[in-house]
């Protein structure tokens, strides 16, 4: 016989599994390193599991999730430190493995830009823009006011855009071709 | 400038902005998409095994202890 226990237990565990590539995406985008994202992945699963019965059947695990992994990223960050990110490094090593899904540059450039924001920008824009959350879920997350988080996140997209921007110009303009027409044309 | 040149200067202007690509009309949508696919991408690298393992450990810790305190 199953008893009610067993049956939480289960959805724990199937819910748990079925939020893990989100959370070490998140995970990825906070620390900017695949090897530290997962051992922030696997020190959330070990504080989630041991605090399985803080955690409410029925509500949002995905959100109780997130926020267990962010404030250990805090606490494990204050703890150390902040140590220099590997933007370019491991990150790309691993991205150059799809060349064929992704422009491979266009995808480390967005990084580069993403890693130029402050921490809680970067974090509000990748939580609703990335991850799905509304924006009372990442105020819940983040443990601030939803105005906040709104703010930020359109503070990290203006901040983006500016960056992306000016670096993408050649990509987004009239082609060269073009504009040389469009000069001679306005020339005189 | 008279007004037959500037409204030449309009009409050759028209197709101009058409040949933008809809990321340059629309930046926040350009950023939107950006970020979704560089966060998808660790998505759909899937669930490494470690932590395949881990929640089997996990589980297996927790079972043989509630043996023991039934014991």
């Amino acid at each position: 016989m199953i008893t009610d226990q067993e049956n939480d237990d289960r959805a724990f565990k199937r819910d748990l599994l079925a939020s893990l590539p989100n959370l070490r995406a998140f995970a990825v985008s906070l620390t900017g390193r695949h090897d530290k994202a997962d051992d922030l992945v696997q020190d959330t699963i070990m504080k989630a599991w041991g605090n399985q019965k803080s955690f409410t059947a029925g509500t949002n695990m995905r959100a109780w999730l997130f926020t267990i992994l962010r404030n250990e990223f805090y606490s494990q960050m204050r703890k150390r430190g902040r140590e220099v990110q590997d933007s370019d490094g491991l990150f790309s090593e691993r991205f150059s493995v799809h060349p064929e899904q992704y422009g491979r540059l266009d995808l480390q450039d967005f990084r580069k830009a993403l890693d130029t924001l402050p921490d809680d920008q970067r974090e509000a824009i990748i939580l609703v823009g990335a991850a799905g959350f509304a924006y009372e879920e990442a105020a819940t997350i983040c443990g601030c006011a939803v105005g906040t988080i709104k703010s930020r996140v359109s503070r990290a997209r203006a901040r983006l855009q500016e960056i992306l921007g000016v670096s993408g110009e050649g990509d987004f303009g009239p082609d060269p071709g073009d504009a040389a027409i469009t000069a001679r044309a306005f020339g005189s | 400038m008279s007004e037959d040149e500037t409204r030449n200067k309009e009409k050759m202007n028209t197709p101009q902005s058409s040949n933008f690509r809809p990321g340059a009309m629309l930046p926040n949508a350009s950023i939107s998409r950006k970020l979704r696919e560089f966060y998808d991408a660790v998505q759909e690298e899937g669930i490494p095994d470690r932590f395949l393992d881990l929640l089997e450990r996990l589980e297996e810790a927790e079972k043989s202890a509630k043996s023991v305190n039934a014991k």
